[in-house]
Parts: structure tokens; sequence; C-alpha cells
């Protein structure tokens, strides 16, 4: 599932590939009191396009308001909110448990069962990465706390639609509005 | 067709071609290029003292026109000198383009001198906003600028050019087309949303009609009077939107809000039905939002789709353009009288008449013979009249401006409204008799906001821009000293100015090359505003030295319900049985 609790939303946000463009949708959440749970953020299919994968938390603050308010950003092409049930999210952790020789064996084993990788090996400790939605990520990192976490880094979620429509197929078709005729 | 020039130049030859005729603004290093073929251009560059003062100015000319009002500053510090205007113009809708110098592209990032990032600074204050490195960059950036500053919900866009790309060697081609691919506003309403709002306004008992600034943005004027006499529904206007519709109609019950008339707020708390066109419930007309107007259903239309529902939940919302919003339900509600179905707002109507009548915006006088800041405004509306245009700054006297002078035409009343900027009147007045040089432009002023942008008289002398100034001097910061007075027992904390002994205003308009009057007494201030409006060659500066403890009524007070305004100090107006009597369906 894309939330565990249903205050949190899912959004694609598609805007345009342009410098500043992630400090304006940072600002306006800031500005305006919304609460981001993360961000992330990529190229796309298109060059000019970025697509920004935003899990918002909306208790106080109606999502169409959040919506309303990107859509009045200039460089925001689209949003889309992409509900847990027709949609596929991930993220990624890389997480650095203590594994002596003694231990190495157990946490290998728990590594297996959620289907992460090892990466790296050091003599007192190993390197897993794993991908998931945030509650086979949670449920990982609980079977791993007691071996002792020296260091994890998470990536914020991306998710994307099932079946085969695209969310940018309608709208990248470039909308040219004709410029004014010079005057004078 | 395109050209070989410098960036400067394409800056200059952009603007022009986006139809610019007059810019506010200040040289300085970063922007200096482009000062050298503005000499040799078609734009009339009016320099002022300080970059608030240009800001303003381009404000005042764009809601006095409808036009876009340009302004240009240098980097850092005259960019940041603009961030008050900017904001201002943000809040308010007005269309603006300002344009800045930035350092060199190489420069940028390393604390240059006179860099400041005003692109990261202008974002949450700006509709949109461009740096520019790349001088073949500059035409399309000044096209979607101007595209963006007055299309959909206006607002200021600011454009920053770094000195590198002013002087670089480029060519200049006018874009055919703009691409904005998350940039389209919708203007055309949804016929369906219209209509279900003809159907409630015709089903309604307690309609009003909530005009905001929009209309006027939206030059819509014209076809809210015709809507509001098709159905006979009460009009009120806000302080954006004074002058929407004449202050002489019947129909009009005057300004809604804190300062708004018994009539007009008790319209909108008992109204069974809010008609919003180009309003956005802001805080200061809702008053306490939980039991602000609690039997009305709501039709919200407004171009920005975000405004709609933000502050008040929405039976009709209706995304939209108010021009064509407002022409759209005149069809839909002419067809359905024409079809034999009208409203009947019959008890409606009477009982606000007779609201209006008992509790009229009105003012005592002074035992002491003393002048009364709300007679001076009253016989300024009556002598100067309803084809002059009026710009306040921010306070009681802008407050006692929008009740008492009478407006009867949209573009005649400029204020700071949302952002409530004091300083605003004397620059933007300034910029409206440069947009329209044949009306008369009346700044009406604090004794306190006329201190900070004063230096514009300068500006207005040598430019030869004959504004009038009215200072309602109360020697103090006059709406501080009234919520002093009235929610911290009379202790006047830091209001008292002493502006009737520092500065002298007639030796300082004097000092400025404008004349200079100074009235106190009630029977003077005919004469004196008559004598002001003769002179015609040059600013004139009037001190009117007005009773320090006038306050402006009704109120209310900040936080509270509507439903507790009071007409006067300790007079609360009795609207509530009545309603309860008389307007049980």
């Amino acid at each position: 599932m894309t939330t565990t609790q249903n205050t949190k939303h899912t959004l694609s946000v598609l805007v345009e590939n342009k410098p500043g463009v992630l400090a304006r949708i940072a600002g306006l959440f800031s500005r305006r009191g919304f609460n981001i749970d993360s961000l992330a953020v990529g190229p796309t299919e298109h060059a000019e396009v970025s697509r920004m994968t935003i899990v918002v938390d909306v208790e106080g603050t109606p999502l169409e308001q959040v919506t309303k308010q990107l859509n009045k950003l200039v460089e925001v092409i689209k949003i889309v909110e992409l509900d847990g049930s027709a949609s596929v999210n991930r993220e990624l952790l890389l997480v650095k448990v203590k594994a002596d020789v003694e231990a190495r064996g157990q946490v290998l084993d728990a590594v297996q069962l959620f289907r992460a990788k090892v990466v790296d090996v050091a003599p007192d400790a190993i390197t897993i990465q794993a991908v998931g939605n945030a509650d086979k990520l949670a449920d990982l990192l609980r079977v791993l706390e007691p071996f002792g976490i020296r260091e994890l880094v998470q990536s914020g979620m991306v998710a994307i639609g099932r079946g085969s429509r695209s969310i940018s197929e309608r709208t990248l078709r470039p909308v040219t509005i004709p410029a004014p005729p010079a005057a004078g | 067709m395109s050209e070989q020039m410098t960036g400067a130049q394409s800056l200059i030859r952009s603007l022009e071609a986006a139809g610019t005729t007059e810019i506010f603004g200040i040289p300085g290093g970063a922007i200096l290029p482009a000062y050298d073929p503005l000499m040799d251009s078609s734009i009339r560059h009016i320099l002022v003292r300080h970059e608030q003062g240009a800001g303003h100015a381009a404000q005042g000319y764009a809601a006095a026109t409808g036009r876009v009002g340009v302004c240009m500053a240098t980097s850092g510090p005259g960019a940041t000198n603009l961030v008050t205007p900017i904001a201002d113009a943000h809040m308010d809708s007005v269309p603006l383009v300002a344009v800045t110098g930035q350092v060199g592209a190489a420069m940028i990032g390393t604390d240059a001198f006179q860099e400041a990032d005003i692109r990261g600074i202008t974002m949450p204050i700006t509709k949109h906003n461009f740096l520019v490195t790349d001088p073949a960059e500059i035409p399309r950036t000044v096209a979607e600028a101007f595209h963006i500053a007055s299309t959909g919900r206006p607002g200021p866009v600011l454009v920053d050019v770094a000195k590198s790309a002013l002087q670089a060697m480029t060519t200049y081609a006018w874009p055919t087309e703009l691409n904005l691919p998350g940039y389209r506003p919708v203007t055309r309403p949804h016929s369906k949303q219209i209509r279900e709002a003809a159907r409630l306004i015709l089903e309604s008992r307690r309609p009003v009609l909530y005009v905001g600034g929009g209309v006027i943005r939206a030059r819509a004027a014209q076809e809210l009077r015709v809507l509001a006499e098709l159905t006979g529904m009460p009009v009120v206007t806000t302080l954006m939107a004074r002058g929407a519709f004449p202050d002489s109609h019947p129909q009009h019950l005057g300004m809604p809000g804190m300062h708004g008339t018994v009539a007009a707020v008790a319209g909108m708390q008992k109204s069974d039905l809010i008609i919003s066109l180009g309003a956005r419930f802001d805080d200061r007309v809702t008053g306490n939002l939980d039991s602000f107007a609690p039997g009305a259903k709501v039709i919200h239309a407004d171009i920005d789709p975000a405004e709609i529902g933000k502050n008040r939940a929405v039976d009709v919302p209706i995304v939209g353009d108010c021009r064509e919003v407002i022409s759209d339900l005149v069809v839909a509600l002419r067809a359905e009288i024409d079809a034999g179905h009208t409203g009947d707002y019959e008890a409606w109507v009477a009982f606000l008449a007779g609201i209006k009548q008992t509790y009229p915006l009105g003012y005592d006088k002074p035992a002491d013979g003393s002048l009364s800041p709300q007679y001076v405004l009253e016989r300024l509306g009556a002598i100067a009249g309803p084809e002059a245009v009026y710009a306040a700054g921010v306070g009681q006297h802008q407050m006692w401006a929008a009740q008492f002078v009478g407006y009867e035409h949209p573009n005649t009343w400029l204020n700071s409204g949302g952002l409530g900027t004091m300083g605003y009147a004397v620059p933007a007045a300034m910029g409206a008799k440069v947009g329209r040089p044949d009306a008369t432009v009346w700044a009406i002023d604090g004794d306190g906001c006329f201190q900070m942008t004063n230096q514009e008289l300068a500006t207005c002398t040598i430019n030869d821009i004959p504004i009038k100034v009215a200072i309602i001097n109360n020697e103090s910061l006059g709406m501080v000293r009234q919520w002093q007075s009235l929610f911290y027992n009379e202790r006047y904390s830091n209001t008292d100015l002493h502006s009737k002994r520092v500065p002298d205003f007639v030796k300082l308009a004097d000092a400025y090359g404008c004349v200079g009057l100074a009235c106190e007494s009630p029977d003077d201030v005919d004469a004196t505003i008559t004598k002001a409006m003769e002179i015609d060659d040059a600013p004139v500066v009037v001190d009117f030295r007005v009773h320090r403890d006038a306050m402006v009524w009704p109120m209310v007070a900040a936080g509270t319900s509507n439903d507790d305004i009071k007409y006067a100090r300790d007079l609360a107006p009795k609207f509530d049985d009545d309603a309860d009597v008389e307007l049980r369906p």
C-alpha cells in the first residue's frame, strides 16, 4: 500500500526541467505549512521534463488546496495523485549492519528473506541494499535492528501507475501561446 | 526578423515590443548597460529617488490604467528595495514586471559586490520569476514575463538579467510563440456551473453580491451593474473593489469587513447566498471564519482555482474570468426571468434598507471645533469628484478614504489592501498620474505613511507629474493608536510621531518644489481643497491637521465575529432579532 494512514497521499508532479524548480516546490510547501513526508526527483522519458514523487501528509490541509497551489507554479505541468492500489511504489534503502563472523549468517538470512542484496562486506559489517515499499523496508529494519545498525540512508519514494497508460501522454504535446505582436 | 545587437539593446527592444511606454527605475552597476540604449528608446524612463518608489509607481500606473506597470533596478540593494512593492503587487494581483540587473554570470554565487539572489528572494512573492544569463533568451523571457503578469490572475513577474548577458552580443528576435506548458489559466466558466449558480440565485431569499478586486482587474464593472440591476440583489464592494459598483447606487450596501458598513456586514452575515465575484474571503472581510455568514450557501467565482474553497467551503465553484462569468450569469438569469422565474428578495432588500438607514456611515465632530479627518475626506470626495483618482496609504486615513470619498468608477481607488504597505500612496499616485495624465490624482496619506516615501515628491516636481497629496495629519500612527486606545488601556507605546511639530510639511513641500498648504479649521477645508485643485503646474501637498483621537467606525475587532460589529465605541447595532423575525422564509 502507498500509505499507512489515510492522511498521506502520493502525488506525481511533472515539472519543467529548469533551474530552481525544486526550490519553488520546497518553498511552496514550507510557506503554506504543507507537510512533505518524502520527495524524490529525477529525469523522465522527456529530456525537458522532470518528475517528482511527493508524499504529502494532508492532516490539516485539504489535498485539493495543496494541488491547486502546486498547479499555480508556472513550471508545474501536471499533477496526478497515484492511488496505492493502482500504482507501484518503491523506496531504496542502504543499511550498514554490524555483523561479525558469528552474526553474519543470521543477517544474511534476513537479507534473503526480504529479497534484499548485499552490496558491501567488511570484516565486522555488511551493507545491504533493499528495494520496496515503506512497510517492507520498515519490517526489514526491525529485523536488522538487534544486530546493530551503524548507518542507514533511504531514498524518497518513487511511484508509477499500473497498466499501459502514461501520465505524460497527453500533457506533453507542446502547448504554445502566440506571443503578443511586437508593439510599435 | 532578427538583428545583431547587445543583450542590453535586446532587453530595451523587447520591453518596447511588449508595449512598455514608461519605466520607473534607478540605474546602478549591474543594470548600467541597459540604461545606455534606454536613452535612444521610445520608452520614457522616470528616475525615482528610491526603488520602493519605482515599484509602487509601477503598481499605481497598473492599477489606474489596467496596463502592465514596469520598474527597473540594479542588483543587490536596488533589487531588494523592490521586494516590498513586489510583495504588495502579489497580494493585490497587480500586473507588474520588475527588471533587475544581476552580477555577471561567472560571479553569481560568489558573494560578489551588490549580489543578492533576488530570484530566490522573490520566489514566494512573485507569480513567476526568471534569471537570464544567456542573452539569446532575453526577448522570449520578456514576452513570457508580460504574458504571465497580465493574464489569468494578474501579478508581479521579476526578470533578473546578468550583467554579462547585457554586455554580450546576441541576436534579437521577438518570439512568435511562447512555450509555457504549465501555464494555462482558465477564463471561460463552465456552463453547468453557471446554470447551477443561476438556479441558486433565483431560489435564494437573501442573496448578496460580494464583489472583490477581481472585478476591477477583469474590467467587469459594466457587466456587474447589469447583473445587479437585472436581479435587484444587494451589492457589497470590498476594499479592493471600491469603485467597481457606484457608491451612489441604491443597491450598494458599501464595504464589508473590519471597518465596513453595518449594512454590508449584516448583508453578508444574514445572507442565505453569497455570490463571491473575484474576492477571496480575506480575514479582514470574514472576521472569525467559523461564525461568518453561517446560513449562507456560497457561489465562488475566481480566475484562480486555489482561492476557491481556500477559506470558506463552496457550494458552486466557478473558475473563470470575472467578466465572462458575470456575462454568462446575466444570460442564464435573463433566460430564467424571461421564462417567469424571478427571485423574491423584497423582504431582504427592505430589511437591509432599514439597517442602512438606521446605521449610516457617520462620525462625531470634535467638541472643541478641531478638524475631523472624516470631514476632510468627505469634502475632498465632494470637491475633487468621482472622476479623480485617489491613492491611499495604510491605516485610519485609508479606511476613512474608503468610507467617505465616494467612488463611482473602477480604477479610481488605489490602495495597498492585502499587504498593507505604509508609504504606498505618494509613489502610487505618481504612477497613476503618469498613466492617466489628464486625471486629477490625489494621494491620501497619513503623516506616518507620508514620511516613508515622500522623497518621490522630487521625482514628481522634476518630471512634471503634478499630483496632489492630502496628509491626514493626526501626528501619530493612528490605526495602531486606535488599537492601543481600545485594547491596550490607552497606553500609547511608540505611536506618537509629533508630526505637527516636526517636520513642517509645508516647508518640506516647498523644499521639494511643491506648493505646500496647511489647514486646521473646518471652515478652511473647502477653500484649501479648491485652491489645491486650481494648481496644475506643480505637485501640491496639503497638511490637514486633524483631531488625533478620531477613530474608525464601525469596527469588527480582529479575530471576533462579524456579529459583534460595533457601530461606535460600546455601541452594538441590533440586526440579529429583526433578521430572525422578518426573514423567516
